[in-house]
């Protein structure tokens, strides 16, 4: 059993919250992950017992029955009955308090279920944070009084009618063949989010993982994809950092990206500079981002560091290649792949070496007289994470934002006294999740490829219909760079 | 029954206000409004039926029983056994949440009681905002670094 809760204060009074809340059938017009809402069978959306039925924005149905309602309170229950989401046995309380203390609001969301073994952090997540903690900054930015924010032009009205354009949409689990283009509609943004036309969506590994179900995050039919760029048809209220036809590009949950126009949550979308095209930002935006946070945050690379990159040649590999090269540091990329020596090289890489010749701390150890590595990238994960403890220097960092060839299974932690190493394990949803972070990272991020620091080569660009196609290169590795998809 | 109900958000994470308020004979420690405290009979302070006499400041006594105590919950419930507010059945609960957003917490505080009823509103008043929303305040102050 999966618990989940998060709370937070509301600046205004329970009665303005509870009045939001309250229309238990209108919770698509204020929350980022609910498309549309009706309430089965005609009953009233207060009347205890009747099953509401969301659209979400990511193509998903859930059906959640109302268990409880209660105005004294300002309080309620429900369950999902039905869902396209691995979420079994779920019962969620939505309950608010008053904060008597500056007339404030206190709003505890909390829920348990069951979901298939392997899928307990991806739900929680998903549930914490792209239900509660999303729903918590949409009411917010609609019954908090604005403060000193400066309000946008609001002489364009923003079209009522709904955008249509085309999904890709996968119809199983199974072959890149699963595809199939489905027309779609975009509704227009609610508060906080912004509807975008999209112009290239980026293609990641992570995203055969979602075709074939080796991870469940999203069902199907649905729409899989986390990374695009485009123009915003129009932004809806309290969205400040954007504005119609502007260009923007995005790398973040929820999965959807595959499709030609979209309507989603504003905070992670970023402003895309003129100088980068679309098919280059929706082909760099999520291995960069990546390579910004594991060089500048989760371990600040230095000049003078021996930085070790394993797969130099892959995404993400290759742009931490050339990056921490131009920081200064001494990089050694580490491939089993005679072929992508050179590619690594061409990367900025100082040395390359093969783990499987001798032993990876012995050639580290050869080519840093005798040092180790100060910081070592690796997402290969089991098969490499003895030989990288083993490689890095005395107080080195090894950062594991992988696990490619499986998960790394239980360490005892006082193995690594032997030479004090660090073990970082990133997550790039927690140095990604809000305006601030995201826009840090990304002015760094495009300011590095505007100054040439960052080379970023898009491999193949396909036309969207030719995703089944985009899918096999990836999967089969016939591409080292990266692989784009054109919407129409 | 009148009740006498506030609430605040404490700058502190739930686990550090709990280990603050969670001795049911620390109230001199935290509270303003007291003076001193001691459990009869020496029972250590957070065996539940135990039995706390203080002193205030301003000079009344008042003793308290400790009816639930949870740190499951971070939850405290008293009733008040003799004091000279004029109140009877008196029920106290103290309960913090935690708030995930901003690691702070939510504190509430309710009192169900039976009084003369001339005397409720002022009674509610000044349990409300001079005992509960004090005891807040304090805590803020004290757990602010």
């Amino acid at each position: 059993m999966v618990r989940v809760m998060r709370s937070t204060v509301i600046d205004a009074p329970v009665s303005a919250v509870w009045d939001v809340l309250r229309d238990y059938n209108g919770h698509d017009r204020w929350h980022p992950a609910v498309s549309t809402s009706r309430v089965e069978n005609g009953l009233y959306a207060d009347q205890v017992g009747n099953v509401r039925n969301f659209l979400l924005t990511g193509g998903e149905r859930v059906r959640e029955q109302l268990l409880s309602f209660s105005d004294r309170d300002h309080s309620f229950r429900y369950r999902i009955v039905e869902a396209d989401v691995p979420l079994e046995n779920y019962v969620a309380e939505v309950s608010l308090r008053p904060v008597t203390d500056k007339n404030r609001t206190f709003w505890l969301w909390t829920s348990r279920f069951d979901t298939p073994p392997g899928l307990e952090q991806e739900m929680q997540q998903l549930v914490a944070e792209g239900v509660y903690e999303a729903g918590f900054e949409a009411v917010r930015s609609l019954v908090e009084s604005p403060g000193d924010v400066t309000t946008v032009d609001s002489t364009v009205e923003a079209p009522e009618e709904m955008e249509s354009g085309s999904a890709m949409v996968f119809t199983r689990y199974g072959e890149p063949e699963v595809f199939q283009m489905k027309p779609i509609s975009a509704p227009p943004p609610g508060t906080g989010q912004v509807r975008i036309r999209q112009r290239a969506i980026g293609i990641n590994f992570i995203d055969i993982y979602c075709r074939t179900g080796y991870f469940r995050f999203v069902e199907p039919p649905g729409i899989i994809g986390l990374e695009a760029a485009g123009e915003v048809i129009d932004v809806g209220d309290g969205v400040t950092h954007l504005v119609p036809g502007q260009r923007v590009a995005y790398a973040c949950l929820p999965f959807g990206a595959y499709t030609s126009v979209r309507t989603m949550d504003a905070a992670l979308v970023v402003p895309l500079p003129e100088s980068i095209d679309f098919a280059t930002a929706a082909s760099c935006l999520l291995k960069g981002i990546t390579a910004q946070f594991l060089l500048h945050q989760v371990h600040p690379v230095r000049a003078g560091d021996t930085v070790l990159v394993f797969a130099p040649a892959g995404g993400v590999g290759n742009l931490l290649c050339q990056w921490a090269r131009h920081l200064g540091a001494t990089v050694i990329g580490a491939t089993t792949s005679p072929e992508k020596v050179q590619t690594a090289l061409d990367a900025g890489a100082h040395h390359v070496i093969s783990p499987g010749l001798s032993s990876l701390a012995e050639q580290v150890r050869d080519l840093t007289g005798g040092q180790g590595a100060d910081v070592i990238y690796d997402a290969v994960g089991r098969d490499s994470f003895a030989q990288s403890v083993e490689a890095l220097a005395n107080c080195g960092h090894l950062v594991s934002y992988g696990q490619a060839s499986g998960d790394i299974g239980n360490w005892d932690i006082s193995s690594l006294a032997s030479n004090s190493a660090t073990v970082s394990r990133p997550n790039y949803v927690h140095y990604t999740d809000t305006h601030e972070k995201i826009s840090l990272i990304t002015s760094e991020l495009f300011d590095a490829i505007q100054r040439g620091i960052l080379k970023v080569k898009v491999q193949h660009q396909y036309r969207f219909e030719q995703v089944a196609q985009a899918h096999h290169a990836l999967q089969n590795r016939q591409t080292t760079g990266s692989i784009v998809l054109m919407p129409e | 029954m009148p009740t006498a109900y506030a609430s605040a958000v404490i700058n502190a994470p739930a686990t550090r206000v709990w280990s603050t308020i969670r001795d049911f004979n620390a109230l001199p420690v935290w509270h303003p409004l007291i003076a001193d405290s001691r459990i009869e009979g020496g029972a250590p302070s957070d065996q539940v039926g135990c039995v706390r006499a203080f002193n205030l400041k301003d000079g009344g006594f008042i003793r308290e029983r400790l009816l639930a105590l949870s740190d499951y919950d971070y939850c405290c419930v008293y009733s008040i056994l003799e004091s000279p507010m004029g109140v009877e059945n008196y029920v106290a609960t103290l309960k913090l949440t935690p708030i995930t957003d901003g690691d702070r917490t939510f504190g509430e505080w309710t009192a169900e009681f039976e009084c003369d009823p001339a005397r409720t509103q002022a009674l509610v008043d000044q349990i409300s905002q001079g005992v509960f929303q004090t005891g807040f305040d304090a805590l803020n102050e004290r757990l602010r670094y």
